[in-house]
């Protein structure tokens, strides 16, 4: 699930892509400090892979729909989290440019959700801690399936919080888990198939590959087990928060998100509690608001700080804003067929 | 045409497009890039309730459009097919947010379509101005810009080594699905079981590429470093375009452009 | 003395999967030679130019390159005097623009840039490219990118061109185009391949491989006109001598 530009404020969006890129640089640096050289061309020849093979589909079994392959476990597998987050980042980067996914601002909240869960929490705290040296298929079909699942739902989470955070989609946020994080479960599940058929196809066909990375710990982060816990905690508050938030807004669960949602337009009665508390929560929070923007050195809108969050419309401004309207975007278009007329006639 | 095959073609019409040598190609590509995110940076700064101020922004995605000589079409097509995540995402302002925001003519127009547009004119905006970028800039352009910018050289060189080999890549995944598909009737054979041969065996030959690739790397004195010697100068031509967007983003943010002129047609 | 040198005493050489790739190749090229090295699929070809520049090293016997025995120590220096082209252009060429991936090998020797730019023009001049210079390599048609490997080696002024199949797949037009230009390099020139009249056309001196063992050396002529002996090496006859 890609992040969009247009879903994201410049507060969230600008936030994410802050962190994504400090965690580009943090990885770059772990990586120099002991690279293997053949690291290089194989780093670069796997992101090639990935984009590859995210174009292909399959049908996915007793559905018919068709899916395709994330790829992030299997990256970390290979190559450790550090060199993985730096491909998946490339990968997604890429994609961003050559096929418009999400956009070059939720570039930042994408390389987080599809690289920094499976790289730093799925593979070192689920998949590292499962398969030891000389682990069968079985247990490393479980450790696959375990990692991928919660990778994309953390993810998925993750994207549901962006969203609502930036505030331009009116989705509710109970709505929105209860729909993202079962269709990403299924999700990760055929991930987590696919990602254990390959490795364990790897580890019978070449061995030495997956054992170079296991052999390496220079590539591989090292948790106490303080840490570890802390990352547990912080993930049990919210999820356990996100929980509660949900079921004390929905008491009936989907059938109610879907009556509400696609049959009676009008606010429902449950919706003002998740109203008010998101913007009870975004009062309290300092980047919530949305143009709270001014403190963040890449600025660009803090020209605009009389921007409000109820747009003062009134009768008289509403007509002459649509004529102008009109007679910009007409301005627009002859101007561009204008540069277009010029440009074949100088040809 | 298979799916596959749609998509790797796209890529590579968006590849060649950026190899064209109109005025607009020629601007240093960091310039481009540093511009076009300001423009979306700009754009999406905007309230979820403002649309008419997003209006006069259409300048920017028309012009470079125009002026670097891409067919609107490849845009339109892009915007199609992306991300349905946005218009679905959106649909639910109507349905939640019903106050009344403007009467027109005795129709109540609520908030939640006003601001379900100004989130689909972002969405046009900013994936608009991505494609622009990318169509109308050499990818490796794009690379040694961000080199220049201290992004760290391992993430730029794998940036690099993905566009190359991207295609090589993409051309041997298209010739396996094709194998696969002439094989396939039905939903037999294009399961999930094939799938993950197909995944693992293409793995497999990329890991043994990437081998020859560093045996062919270590014969010409390979290191551990790659050294880039492209030099992107900055001219007078891409120091104006950086100026004469930059000021027109930062005006139509503070102004409201589309007020003005649409009131100062009413008076005459 | 001279660099042009280049000489396998009993080298041997094991893969880890246990396959005997070389059994004891023995022989000695000169400054100036050109050599072509024949043999059927699987007969060590591509294991013996790996041991050309070091890449990979004998498990038994030694290699003298120019003046040095190559081991660990003088990599460097067999990297220098030995460039080589891979089979595969795809392999070989890895940066996005075709300068770029030209001036790769001169930078890393560490010439200045001035140097590198007049190395990489020169190089890409002699092979007919310069106009392809700003393109990526994925826009380029297969002798194109054959030719483009070629200057790539060619920039880092080696002694000895060493060649993997250079022609492999290359249109009529295009293979004749490279084996003019082969011809016109001075350089002492090895090239590993199975298309006999290539090597007829560019080569004096061929070595026939087998098994992992030299199996013929001599004249390009005798060889390739000794039915049975090619037929022992699972060869045939090259088609311009089948006519007669």
């Amino acid at each position: 699930m890609h992040m969009s530009d247009a879903l994201l404020s410049p507060a969230v969006g600008g936030t994410f892509w802050a962190g994504s890129m400090g965690l580009i640089g943090y990885c770059a640096k772990k990586l120099k400090e002991r690279m293997d050289e053949r690291m290089i061309p194989l780093m670069g020849v796997l992101g090639a892979f990935i984009f590859a093979a995210q174009m292909i589909n399959f049908t996915i079994p007793a559905t018919g729909s068709s899916g395709h392959l994330g790829g992030g476990m299997i990256l970390a597998a290979l190559l450790g989290p550090y060199a993985a987050f730096i491909v998946i980042a490339s990968v997604l980067t890429i994609q961003s440019l050559f096929f418009a996914d999400g956009g070059i601002l939720a570039l930042g909240c994408n390389i987080w959700n599809l690289g920094v869960y499976p790289c730093f929490i799925a593979y070192p705290l689920i998949y590292k801690v499962i398969v030891r040296p000389g682990s069968g298929p079985k247990r490393l079909t479980a450790a696959a399936i375990l990692s991928a699942v919660a990778g994309l739902q953390l993810g998925a989470f993750s994207v549901v919080l962006q969203t609502v955070l930036s505030g331009r989609s009116e989705l509710p946020f109970g709505t929105f888990v209860y729909m993202m994080l079962p269709v990403h479960l299924a999700i990760g599940l055929v991930e987590g198939f696919v990602t254990a058929g390959v490795i364990n196809f790897v580890k019978t066909a070449r061995p030495e590959i997956l054992e170079s990375v296991s052999a390496s710990k220079d590539l591989s982060p090292r948790y106490s087990l303080r840490n570890v816990l802390a990352v547990f905690l912080v993930l049990a508050v919210l999820t356990g928060g996100a929980l509660s938030w949900f079921a004390s807004s929905n008491p009936d669960g989907l059938e109610w998100s879907i009556e509400k949602v696609f049959g009676k337009p009008e606010l429902p009665e449950a919706e003002h509690g998740i109203s008010l508390l998101l913007s009870k929560v975004q009062n309290r929070t300092a980047f919530l608001p949305d143009y709270d923007f001014k403190n963040k050195n890449e600025a660009p809108a803090d020209a605009e700080s009389g921007g409000e969050w109820w747009p003062n419309i009134g009768e008289g401004t509403s007509v002459s804003g649509i004529l102008g309207s009109a007679m910009v975007l007409g301005m627009i278009i002859l101007l561009g067929m204008g540069i277009k007329v010029f440009r074949t006639r100088k040809a | 045409m298979l799916n596959f095959d749609k998509e790797f073609f796209n890529i590579g019409h968006l590849d060649a497009l950026s190899y064209k040598k109109t005025f607009i190609h020629q601007i240093n590509p960091g310039i481009k890039l540093v511009v076009t995110l300001f423009f979306i940076v700009t754009v999406v700064s905007f309230s979820k309730y403002d649309v008419r101020q997003l209006i006069p922004f259409f300048l920017f995605p028309v012009f470079v459009m125009s002026a670097g000589d891409i067919p609107a079409a490849v845009v339109l097509k892009k915007l199609l097919v992306v991300s349905p995540f946005v218009l679905f995402a959106g649909l639910f302002n109507p349905l939640f947010d019903t106050s009344t925001a403007y009467t027109v003519s005795g129709i109540n127009v609520s908030r939640g379509w006003v601001s379900y547009i100004s989130l689909i004119i972002k969405f046009i905006l900013t994936i608009s101005s991505a494609v622009l970028l990318i169509a109308t800039t050499s990818f490796p352009g794009i690379c040694y810009a961000l080199e220049k910018m201290r992004v760290p050289r391992i993430f730029v060189m794998q940036l690099l080594f993905i566009y190359r080999y991207l295609f090589v890549l993409a051309e041997e995944a298209m010739r396996i699905v094709r194998a696969r598909n002439m094989r396939t009737f039905g939903k037999q054979g294009s399961g999930i079981k094939p799938f993950i041969n197909i995944v693992s065996i293409f793995l497999l030959r990329s890991i043994e590429r990437s081998e020859r690739i560093y045996h062919a790397i270590c014969a010409r004195g390979f290191d551990g470093r790659i050294r880039l010697l492209k030099n992107f100068s900055i001219g007078i031509p891409d120091v104006l375009f950086a100026v004469l967007s930059v000021s027109a983003f930062l005006m139509l943010r503070i102004y409201d452009v589309t007020e003005l002129i649409g009131e100062a047609a009413l008076k005459h | 003395m001279s660099h042009h040198i280049i000489e396998f005493n009993d080298v041997h050489f094991t893969y880890p999967d246990r396959t005997e790739a070389l059994k004891g190749i023995n022989f000695r090229i000169t400054h100036g030679e050109s050599v072509g090295i024949v043999g059927a699929n699987g007969a060590g070809k591509s294991t013996l130019i790996s041991h050309m520049n070091g890449y990979l090293l004998p498990e038994r016997g030694n290699i003298i390159i120019g003046d040095l025995p190559l081991n660990r120590s003088t990599i460097h220096h067999a990297r220098k005097s030995v460039g080589v082209v891979f089979q595969n252009p795809d392999d070989q060429l890895f940066m996005s623009t075709v300068f770029e991936d030209v001036a790769f090998g001169p930078l890393n020797l560490g010439m200045t840039k001035e140097s590198v730019i007049e190395k990489v023009n020169d190089a890409l001049t002699t092979v007919g490219c310069l106009h392809l210079k700003d393109k990526p390599p994925h826009h380029l048609s297969l002798g194109q990118k054959r030719a483009v490997s070629i200057a790539a080696v060619i920039a880092m002024q080696p002694d000895i061109l060493v060649m993997d199949e250079p022609a492999a797949s290359l249109d009529p037009k295009s293979r004749r185009q490279l084996i003019n230009l082969l011809r016109e390099f001075k350089h002492t020139k090895i090239i590993a391949s199975h298309d006999l009249d290539l090597i007829m056309d560019v080569c004096e001196r061929c070595l026939v491989i087998s098994g992992g063992r030299v199996t013929a050396d001599g004249p390009v002529k005798e060889i390739f006109m000794d039915a049975k002996l090619l037929a022992d090496n699972n060869l045939e006859l090259p088609l311009s001598l089948q006519r007669r």
